[in-house]
């Protein structure tokens, strides 16, 4: 994919409140075997119009604790801990009512299927529309109106005449296009997207990824990019938290992350990426499997698959996230360098 | 939409003319005469000899077929053995006392079903889902002349509020209709039920977890619209496919209600005919189930093209 | 460009309770496989209850011309339409003779005639299904359109029109019961077929030149077995429940032998005065296809819950 972009305007924003702020966020499942934590002590702050990037593989948390900020985990099986403030409202804890409040109105969320993520016996209108009129009070025609502008604002051609059309009339990029204009119908300020290019090709998912970052430009919308793809975000992220079997294990900057990233797993996943141009015998892969969140090692989790292992403190001591540098955090008790 | 309107009515047609030819093969398979067999030991050469013209037995098979369809296409089903009525006209007079238990049946299966189907997925794993649960499975497996008889039992007999069997019409006696009709359409009623409750149960469960309604839920709609507008209309779907095939078969399966309560309707002059060996009113019969049985299968597939867009611009 | 592997899917939910699975792509392991079905059905109280009616009525069934305190026909005139009691816990009925011996004793029949035309309904309908499935096109359509047009009668009708053209007795009641049931199988067994066909395993195997008999019987058939035993449990129900109806209007086990559905039809005329005439029977008949319905769900549950439940068999619904 492309190599790390130049620092956003981001990085020169002052600290307006946050828009989102996640402190200490665990998600535990009740299962017939017990209580598995699968989300543990995450942190994660998003500044207006910021971009972060949260990376994982399956299994690392990475969704679970997105649905558990917007509460769309349903709370038996799930128990969800910590502290989320949107727009610097607190919100776990406020209540179901207050959560869908805010559900498209602060916080928007695209999925990853578009396929069946969208309602297939209603129009795209209608299911656009729906939202307008039941949470903005519009009238139907001016619903409509606004309905024709954001599909012309994701760039779907023809916008009057596709309003009346059904989702299985379209193709999967156009129907991630169509979410994204839901998620963003409400004009929320942080559009939360859970792998929304995962199931689509990949010069679709190039398309989508301009898509995004030229909303963004002009709505100033935060965006935060869950994916288990680094060279995906590469291009469109300010900052990347990078997790694994549900805690943070690095967060930094873009550009700080691809230069000098300090934790092995880090390291690994990027030594996964494949390079255009430079040739390679073989993709480099982190052998192994995430640990059950039923059954994690003592120690640090990453330790039997890390091929580093500097110090003996792993095997009994979990490590504590730590600054190593400003803006950059290490769960670790050594660094690599990179 | 109108070509696959067109496909469905095709294909149903075709069944039809399945169904008539298997009809007619049925007659052919039976050993011996059937109208010496049906007349058993009511023969006598006049009347033989009549049936014998009017069925037109001694004709070749082929021209036999096309005649029958023939008639058949213009409402001539043939004579009665055992009668000598127009087969046509036995058959409409008992058509109403049949589609009205069916109905009837029916309305009391959906208003079971609706609401302990919707509630039971909403509160699905909790006990009183599983108490649905095995309620269904019990009533899944009751046959439906044992439930006749313990009604029968406890209405007629214990407490004496309800005739036992009989049917009045409709527009000759309301109360009496009523009457007659509340526990024959409650005994095929509660079966259909309960097969249509854990229906209902599942599709609503299947909707409840699709990613569409998470969709909307993340857009803070109102659980209530979520419910209306997303869960429950999608899941219309295969609850008509459903019910739709419950009432077809119902129309069949009434046969042994209908025995039981002395109800004078098609699946008692089926059973006759069987018992006397009345062949074309026998044939006339089973053609007009299945006309209906197919009618009403057509009727619901078009139904479902109405409600799901993708079945309507499929190719 | 992805991690250790498999792309995401959707947000990762750890813990819900899949049932025991089978990849497609692997012969299942026998052995671990048998216990596991063994343990889903034994935690499901429903099926063990019903396990052990379907014992004891396999017990009567065998044994049941010995269990049975009096002869079937064994009449007691001066005792006739006596209620329950001691000497006959089921009462009599109007010729005296012990309810109870007769239930027992019809037990056999009602599951010998459900065995046998389930055992034609599987016969043919696999047959049919695995005919159509495999070789498809034209064979497909041409079975499948013969299916339709039998699945076009409610079950009821069709086995009576058969039984009205080969005569009423035992043998053509399992006859016509086995055939209206053969759709179903077809149906099912053409269904899985239609999944396994295309798996890679048996493309490999026909692109080495594995004939097709070798392949129907080595590959696919194993494949397709676990929804076709779900469906012999759920259809032994019905198929006795159809039996019983039969035998109700007259068209099935015929006098003096002593049949459930038969005995229904008497107790109905004395259901006044003599309701245990009519109420066990139909007892004994509704745990028997609770029985089997149950342990069909279970053994669902357990081999492959894409499968339709019962219900939704009895509803008369294709998947």
């Amino acid at each position: 994919m492309s190599a790390p972009s130049t620092s956003r305007a981001a990085a020169g924003q002052g600290p307006a409140e946050p828009v989102l702020e996640v402190r200490d966020l665990s998600v535990t499942f009740g299962t017939r075997r017990g209580r598995a934590p699968v989300v543990v002590g995450l942190d994660l702050t998003v500044g207006a119009g910021e971009t972060v990037a949260v990376v994982g593989e399956s299994g690392s948390g990475k969704s679970v604790s997105m649905l558990a900020v917007v509460g769309l985990l349903p709370t038996p099986p799930a128990v969800v801990e910590g502290s989320v403030r949107l727009a610097g409202e607190e919100v776990l804890g406020a209540g179901a009512e207050r959560l869908r409040e805010m559900r498209g109105r602060e916080v928007g969320m695209v999925f990853q299927d578009p396929m069946t993520s969208l309602n297939p016996v209603l129009t795209i209108g209608r299911q656009l529309t729906e939202g307008l009129e039941e949470r903005l009070g519009m009238g139907r025609r001016e619903a409509r109106e606004r309905a024709a502008e954001m599909l012309d604002l994701v760039g779907i051609r023809e916008p009057q005449r596709r309003l009346d059309e059904y989702p299985h009339q379209f193709s999967g990029g156009m129907r991630q296009r169509v979410m994204i204009a839901l998620g963003l119908s409400l004009d929320p300020k942080v559009l939360i997207a859970d792998e929304p290019t995962t199931a689509l090709d990949v010069t679709t998912q190039a398309q989508i990824l301009d898509l995004v970052q030229d909303l963004q430009s002009r709505l100033g919308t935060a965006v935060v990019w869950v994916s288990h793809d680094l060279g995906v975000v590469a291009g469109i992220a300010d900052r990347v938290l990078v997790m694994y079997s549900g805690e943070v294990v690095e967060e930094a900057g873009i550009d700080a992350l691809f230069a000098a990233p300090r934790h092995p797993y880090t390291r690994g996943l990027l030594g996964a990426l494949p390079v255009l141009g430079r040739a390679r015998t073989e993709l480099a892969t982190i052998a192994g499997l995430p640990p059950d969140p039923l059954d994690r090692p003592p120690g640090c989790w990453f330790r039997p698959r890390c091929p580093s292992r500097l110090d003996d403190r792993c095997a009994s001591m979990h490590p504590p996230l730590h600054d190593v540098a400003p803006g950059h955090r290490v769960r670790s008790f050594y660094e690599v360098s990179g | 939409m109108g070509r696959f309107v067109l496909r469905r009515t095709t294909q149903a047609v075709v069944v039809l003319f399945g169904v008539s030819l298997i009809v007619f093969a049925l007659v052919q398979l039976v050993p011996g005469d059937p109208v010496r067999v049906s007349l058993g030991t009511r023969f006598d050469p006049e009347t033989y000899a009549a049936l014998r013209e009017r069925s037109g037995l001694d004709r070749p098979l082929l021209q036999q077929y096309l005649s029958y369809v023939g008639g058949a296409l213009t409402g001539d089903l043939g004579v009665s053995f055992r009668t000598g009525q127009p087969v046509t006209t036995t058959l409409t007079d008992r058509l109403p006392a049949t589609l009205s238990l069916a109905g009837c049946s029916l309305l009391v299966a959906l208003l079971v079903a609706v609401p302990l189907g919707i509630v039971s997925a909403l509160r699905s794993g909790s006990l009183s889902d599983h108490v649905a649960t095995v309620v269904s499975q019990v009533g899944v497996s009751i046959p439906d002349f044992w439930m006749a008889i313990l009604l029968i039992l406890l209405f007629s007999g214990v407490f004496g509020v309800l005739p036992p069997s009989g049917y009045e019409p409709l527009l000759e006696d309301p109360v009496g209709w009523a009457s007659h009709m509340v526990l024959p359409a409650v005994t095929v009623g509660v079966v259909s039920g309960a097969i249509l409750t854990r229906f209902i149960r599942a599709a609503v469960l299947e909707q409840l977890g699709q990613d569409h309604v998470r969709t909307a839920r993340a857009r803070g709609i109102k659980e209530s619209l979520v419910l209306r507008r997303h869960v429950l209309r999608n899941a219309l779907i295969p609850v008509i496919t459903v019910t739709g095939v419950q009432l077809a078969s119902l129309l069949g399966g009434v046969i042994v209600v209908e025995v039981i309560f002395a109800w004078p309707g098609l699946g008692r002059l089926t059973l006759d005919a069987v018992n006397a060996r009345d062949y074309p009113v026998l044939q006339g019969a089973v053609m007009l189930f299945a006309a209906l049985f197919l009618l009403v299968n057509l009727l619901v597939d078009l139904l479902y093209a109405a409600v799901d867009p993708r079945i309507r611009y499929a190719k | 460009m992805t991690v250790g592997g498999v792309p995401d899917s959707g947000p990762e939910q750890p813990g819900a309770d899949a049932g025991p699975e089978t990849e497609p792509g692997t012969p299942p392991a026998q052995a671990s496989q048998r216990r596991q079905v063994l343990r889903a059905l034994l935690s499901h109280k429903l099926a063990v209850f019903g396990l052990v009616v379907l014992a004891l009525l396999l017990v009567v069934g065998v044994f049941g011309n010995t269990l049975a305190p009096y002869g079937p026909n064994e009449l007691d005139v001066p005792n006739r339409l006596t209620g329950p009691s001691a000497q006959h816990p089921f009462g009599t009925d109007e010729l005296g003779r012990d309810v109870l011996s007769r239930v027992m004793v019809a037990a056999r029949l009602s599951l010998l005639v459900g065995a046998v035309a389930v055992g034609i309904a599987l016969t043919l309908g696999v047959t049919l299904g695995l005919v159509a499935g495999f070789y498809g096109r034209w064979v497909d359509d041409a079975v499948m359109r013969v299916m339709d047009v039998l699945f076009a009668f409610p079950a009821i009708l069709l086995a009576i029109a058969i039984v009205a053209v080969l005569g009423p007795n035992v043998v053509n009641a399992m006859i016509a019961i086995g055939i209206v049931y053969t759709p179903i199988f077809a149906r099912v067994t053409r269904a899985s077929v239609l999944t396994v066909r295309e798996e890679v395993y048996v493309r490999a195997a026909r692109s080495i030149g594995v004939g097709d008999l070798r392949l129907l019987r080595l590959h696919i058939l194993p494949n397709v077995a676990a929804p076709i035993i779900v469906q012999t449990s759920l259809s032994l129900a019905f198929a006795i429940l159809s039996e019983t109806a039969l035998s109700f209007l007259g068209l099935g086990v015929q006098p003096p032998d002593p049949s459930w559905g038969r005995m229904l039809f008497e107790g109905r005329g004395f259901v006044q005065q003599a309701w245990w005439m009519g109420v066990f029977p139909g007892a004994a008949i509704f745990l028997t296809v609770l029985a089997f319905n149950v342990v069909g769900d279970a053994l669902r549950d357990a081999l492959d819950p894409r499968q339709r439940s019962a219900i939704e068999a009895r509803a008369g619904v294709s998947s």
